[in-house]
């Protein structure tokens, strides 16, 4: 019966919509409910430090040499585009402008979620699969503000961070290829990037977007770990759908945060 | 790892993360614009300003002295009136020349100032008389190609 048939394939897509829409609800839900346990959180701040240390301090090596590649490989590859056209001297310009305005937050924020987004989830998947968080609740702790917003939190604070030292250590990347390695002018390389990149709106607009994704991705982060089913299995499924939607909400939020911040630019 | 190691871990990460903010904004942006610098406004008209976008640089003997605040067409003469915000320290004559001036070939638009010998001074708000306009390269080509014919015919 194809009738049948296409009835069914109908309706798995139903299903998969509204379980969807479910779930965004809940993270929605799940996300006020944080915010509203957060000042009691965030009243003791041992408890947010030690998840900046977690989520921040953690990530530092790999955002800091991720950021140095990234701008060193920017350094050879612009220059070798932008000579072709006689302009190695905007070298400058052009690796400053890609950093600040999307390859440090964005890069940053994929990094973050790989490194610290998956690690809270998988630590509240298994807090949860080991029963701690149902033991707190008995204890009258609550684990939405002994151990969601802080990590929530943690991460809010830190993605801003980690984006801005991306972005620094991007450009001294581009600087040691440009003009340690190949012999640009210092004067021109620095003199450039800074005559094209202002303060506002280059710069600020990049602090505005790792400030998104550091919510966006930790918010994924705490509520797949909540969300997470309490098995071995569950966990690493949280863990690795963590990593897939805090990608593609980096990506997504970027093309749009773009959009808004850069239209006016040029007019 | 015990609470001193993490307080003095997260504030040095802290630390050097706000440090790498003020990094771009000093070192890799221009605060500059940031900074609300006591400044008045200038106008000019122009006949055609090229390329010129808002927020290009307005030069004095080559020193950015201010920046371009508004370009907008006047419906009635159809001439380009171009806003200049000037810093407050720098004045300009009354028979100041501003022209349309590109950096180079292919370098960005900015508007030069060229200071006269007037003794009265350009107050807020009061507009340039003499103005020169943006050299359109192609209308240029296409005049010299046009002189070019027009002799090479006339031989």
């Amino acid at each position: 019966m194809p009738a049948d048939a296409i009835a069914n394939g109908l309706r798995r897509v139903g299903a998969g919509a509204i379980s969807a829409v479910t779930r965004l609800g809940f993270a929605a839900r799940f996300f006020a409910v944080v915010l509203i346990h957060s000042p009691a959180a965030l009243k003791r701040t041992q408890l947010t430090l030690r998840e900046i240390y977690f989520s921040g301090v953690l990530s530092l090596v790999i955002i800091m040499v991720s950021g140095l590649f990234v701008g060193m490989v920017l350094g050879l590859q612009g220059y070798d585009s932008l000579n072709k056209y006689g302009a190695g001297d905007s070298l400058g310009i052009f690796v400053g402008l890609s950093l600040v305005r999307e390859l440090g937050p964005v890069v940053a924020g994929l990094l973050f979620a790989s490194r610290a987004g998956s690690a809270i989830t998988a630590e509240i998947g298994l807090m949860k699969t080991t029963e701690q968080l149902a033991a707190m609740e008995m204890m009258a702790v609550d684990p939405l503000a002994r151990i969601v917003a802080p990590r929530f939190w943690g991460g809010v604070i830190s993605m801003p961070l980690l984006a801005a030292l991306f972005s620094v250590m991007g450009v001294f990347g581009a600087y040691l290829v440009g003009v340690r390695l190949i012999g640009l002018d210092s004067g021109a390389f620095w003199g450039n990037m800074r005559a094209a990149i202002d303060f506002w709106p280059d710069v600020t607009n990049g602090i505005i977007k790792s400030v998104v994704f550091g919510v966006a991705v930790s918010l994924i982060a705490v509520f797949e770990g909540y969300d997470a089913k309490p098995t071995a299995e569950g966990v690493s499924t949280a863990t690795t759908r963590t990593v897939v939607e805090a990608s593609l909400a980096i990506l997504a939020l970027d093309f749009i945060l773009t959009v808004f911040m850069f239209r006016g630019i040029g007019g | 790892m015990n609470r001193t190691a993490i307080d003095l871990w997260v504030g040095i990460f802290v630390t050097i993360g706000l440090a790498a903010i003020v990094f771009l904004a000093l070192k890799v942006g221009n605060l500059t614009s940031l900074a609300t610098v006591p400044s008045y406004r200038l106008e000019a008209r122009f006949d055609n300003i090229g390329g010129l976008k808002l927020r290009a640089p307005v030069k004095a003997a080559g020193v950015v002295v201010g920046r371009v605040d508004g370009v907008k067409l006047d419906p009635k003469t159809y001439e380009a009136v171009v806003g200049l915000r000037i810093e407050n320290g720098y004045q300009f004559t009354k028979d100041t020349i501003a022209s349309v001036l590109t950096s180079g070939l292919l370098g960005e638009v900015y508007i030069g100032l060229d200071a006269g010998g007037d003794s009265v001074m350009l107050a807020d708000g009061a507009t340039i008389a003499k103005t020169q306009s943006a050299v359109v390269l192609e209308k240029l080509i296409g005049q010299f190609l046009f002189d070019k014919a027009g002799s090479g015919g006339g031989k």
